[in-house]
């Protein structure tokens, strides 16, 4: 017996279609159809273009080196690419975003060093880039508890009146958790100048959409907190650039908060050690491949005379540089000190810890009787 | 009582009046948001209420809804926005109303409140006060009476402090305010209306210290929040049959002031401890091994804990028999040999 509803869920009912203003076959849609939002500018989907092939050539250069047993774990956001670059497109220089694990591309496209992106992964420390510089929070891992952090974050920009906006990104699984309602609900009572980007690509793990909820779609849930909320087709950059602009204008404005999903798909497992055969066929991995933000971008670039070989070939030229500098970074040896251990926990020290960082120190040195010793003396 | 001395704050000291420990905490909070503007309060029912012990009344029409405002009642989400607020420079100082109220804030406590700094190196340290009325004899419902200390002391990268009087609340509150890391503030519900005499601004012990309360020289006896008055009613009761009991005033669990506490265990050389909480796995626990560890051989006899029993907090009617009394902490004690 299955604890979830056996009648067809509503999502396969009555989802409307998503907003897009680039179909999947590269054509514009009519004016009339595109919910009130304008086709970017060429100039600035070329760019998002750019980013959109750069930021994928780092991801499947993780993957690689990830399958190499190179770095602990990565989880890739390959098929993800629109929701994420048009996320960072869509952010201005004193904006703060809040990431998650699976959002390391929306990092490098904000401006972090592949060496400091990879710092987590690669087992250096917990995170490794510097917060303030780019204005980017540490990747959450525990799910939406980050959302809580943007709301807190917007609201303290909101009282000291600067023009601030947080842009929180979320993953389908993650708006089951109930720190993700607080943080709408939270937004949305105090009016918070935030952004929630709700990544919907399918799967919790393995876990499938229809078994998070039973609503047609994440983004009718805003209603319920009084905010506005947009269902836009993930995986046409063109759309998720045009609803993030504006509802991170709307932020700016004083407005209050908006919810977006982008129906996506996640192409890779959840992490090198998932296994999605067990979860999902082969031949729906297919289908969505064949929806490709890149490709989809490409066709209409291409069509409007935009993007010509010339540019293709330095895109991918300054995508292969990075994919260098990614694996350069790996083979530099990073300086891990044991006794760092002990140094951010507390501004005030303690005696405690200081008593157990000679521990270490003594262990260290190869002196077991110093060690022994230490260990004596902190027990006196 | 701690050393007072005025507050070097620039505060002009106020003329003596008699305070309430929620008063005295109160004071602390409005002094702390008129010396710095990046001090905000948010909570449930913290604003025009006043909190639902009056800790924070007048503030709201103090400060304004800007710095002091009710938030919709969700404790993850309180301690959540307050990460994000802290983040951005404030000095969020945060309600969970009542201990057992606080369990939904759990995750942000203590999987990004008391991680943040190390996480990140130093760079996003988390100034925040997470203020929790803690611990029973109120004749509180069930959920308002836990003792919920042992799993904020468990969890490195929180602060947790307790006074026991209206001048330790004031003191060690504008201290917790003013502390770069974050600080679990765990409040005696049954002392918010104890009351002593002071001049505030005031300034007692420092807030990672323990202090000897009253001087004994065969036991040590080692309290914190609510039952620093059952121990001193026991060294009274004591002192009557021929004992002599320090009282010691922990303040401080997290950081445990191993200095005052084995000064006074290595001249007794016998301790005991005394909390509400239940016993198993509880903060004596760690208490008792520490001491032992460190002070085996000035010791004449096992140390003690004198506790809650390991059930879930009982019903008003029943609380009496749960609570640790100077009758029941003189029993266990008078299970020592003593020669």
């Amino acid at each position: 017996m299955s604890l979830n509803v056996e009648s067809t869920p509503l999502t396969a009912v009555l989802a409307p279609p998503p907003l897009r203003l680039i179909d999947d076959t590269g054509q514009a849609v009519a004016e009339n159809e595109s919910g009130g939002f304008t086709l970017p500018a060429v100039d600035t989907l070329l760019g998002l273009y750019r980013q959109m092939v750069i930021a994928r050539r780092f991801d499947v250069q993780v993957t690689a080196l990830t399958r190499q047993g190179r770095l602990a774990t990565y989880p890739s956001a390959l098929g993800q690419e629109a929701c994420e670059i048009a996320a960072v497109a869509a952010l201005a220089p004193q904006d703060w975003l809040f990431p998650t694990y699976r959002d390391s591309i929306a990092l490098l496209t904000r401006g972090v060093e592949p060496k400091d992106i990879l710092a987590s992964f690669r087992g250096d420390w917990h995170s490794g880039y510097d917060y303030h510089q780019h204005r980017i929070a540490p990747q959450a891992t525990p799910l939406a508890t980050q959302a809580l952090h943007a709301v807190g974050l917007a609201t303290a920009a909101k009282l000291k009146r600067d023009n601030t906006v947080a842009l929180t990104l979320l993953g389908d699984g993650a708006t089951s958790e109930g720190d993700a309602h607080e943080a709408f609900n939270f937004a949305a009572v105090w009016q918070a100048p935030v952004v929630f980007l709700v990544q919907n690509n399918q799967f919790a793990i393995s876990v499938p959409l229809d078994k998070q909820m039973a609503c047609r779609t994440i983004a009718d849930k805003a209603i319920g907190y009084g905010m506005p909320g947009y269902y836009v087709d993930g995986n046409d950059v063109a759309a998720m650039y045009a609803v993030v602009s504006a509802a991170m204008d709307r932020a700016r404005r004083g407005d209050g908060p908006t919810l977006i999903e982008g129906l996506t798909y996640r192409i890779e497992a959840h992490t090198n050690s998932d296994d999605p055969t067990r979860y999902r066929k082969a031949a729906d991995v297919d289908l969505w491949r064949s929806r490709d933000p890149i490709e989809r971008l490409e066709k209409y670039l291409v069509a409007q005379g935009a993007l010509t070989e010339g540019v293709r070939a330095s895109i991918l030229a300054a995508a292969e540089e990075l994919a260098a500098t990614t694996r350069d970074c790996m083979t530099e040896q990073a300086v891990v000190d044991p006794l760092e251990l002990f140094e951010h926990v507390y501004s005030t020290p303690r005696t405690a810890l200081a008593e157990q960082r000679a521990f270490l120190a003594a262990e260290l040195a190869g002196d077991a009787l110093a060690s022994a010793v230490a260990t004596e003396k902190s027990t006196r | 009582m701690s050393p007072q001395q005025a507050l070097d704050t620039g505060t002009a000291v106020r003329a003596p009046e008699d305070l309430t420990m929620a008063a005295a905490l109160n004071a602390a909070i409005r002094d702390a948001m008129v010396d710095d503007p990046t001090v905000v309060l948010f909570g449930e029912d913290v604003g025009p209420l006043g909190g639902v012990f009056r800790v924070t009344d007048g503030l709201y029409a103090e400060f304004g809804e800007t710095r002091v405002s009710d938030s919709p009642l969700a404790e993850a989400g309180i301690v959540g926005t307050a990460i994000g607020m802290a983040m951005y420079g404030l000095r969020p100082v945060v309600e969970m109303q009542f201990d057992a109220f606080s369990y939904p804030a759990f995750q942000q406590i203590v999987s990004h409140v008391a991680k943040m700094r190390n996480r990140t190196r130093g760079k996003i340290p988390l100034p925040i006060v997470i203020r929790i009325p803690y611990a029973g004899d109120i004749g509180g419902v069930e959920h308002h009476s836990d003792s919920s200390e042992a799993y904020w002391t468990a969890t490195p990268g929180l602060t947790v402090v307790s006074p026991s009087n209206p001048a330790d609340a004031y003191s060690m509150l504008r201290e917790a305010i003013a502390s770069d890391d974050p600080v679990i503030f765990m409040e005696p519900k049954s002392r918010y209306w104890s009351k002593a005499s002071l001049s505030l601004p005031v300034q007692t012990e420092k807030l990672n210290r323990a202090v000897v309360l009253r001087a004994g020289t065969d036991v040590t006896l080692i309290a914190y929040g609510p039952t620093v008055k059952t121990a001193l009613a026991t060294a009274d009761q004591a002192e009557a049959e021929g004992l002599s009991i320090e009282v010691i005033d922990l303040r401080s669990l997290s950081p445990f002031d191993d200095e005052t506490v084995g000064v006074s265990v290595r001249k007794t050389g016998r301790a005991a401890i005394v909390h509400e909480a239940a016993q198993f796995g509880g903060y004596g626990a760690e208490v008792a091994t520490r001491l032992t560890e460190r002070n085996f051989f000035y010791l004449a006899a096992p140390i003690l804990r004198i506790t809650g029993f390991d059930i879930p907090y009982p019903s008003p009617k029943l609380e009496e028999y749960f609570l640790p009394t100077p009758d029941r902490i003189l029993a266990a004690l008078s299970t020592w040999e003593w020669s």
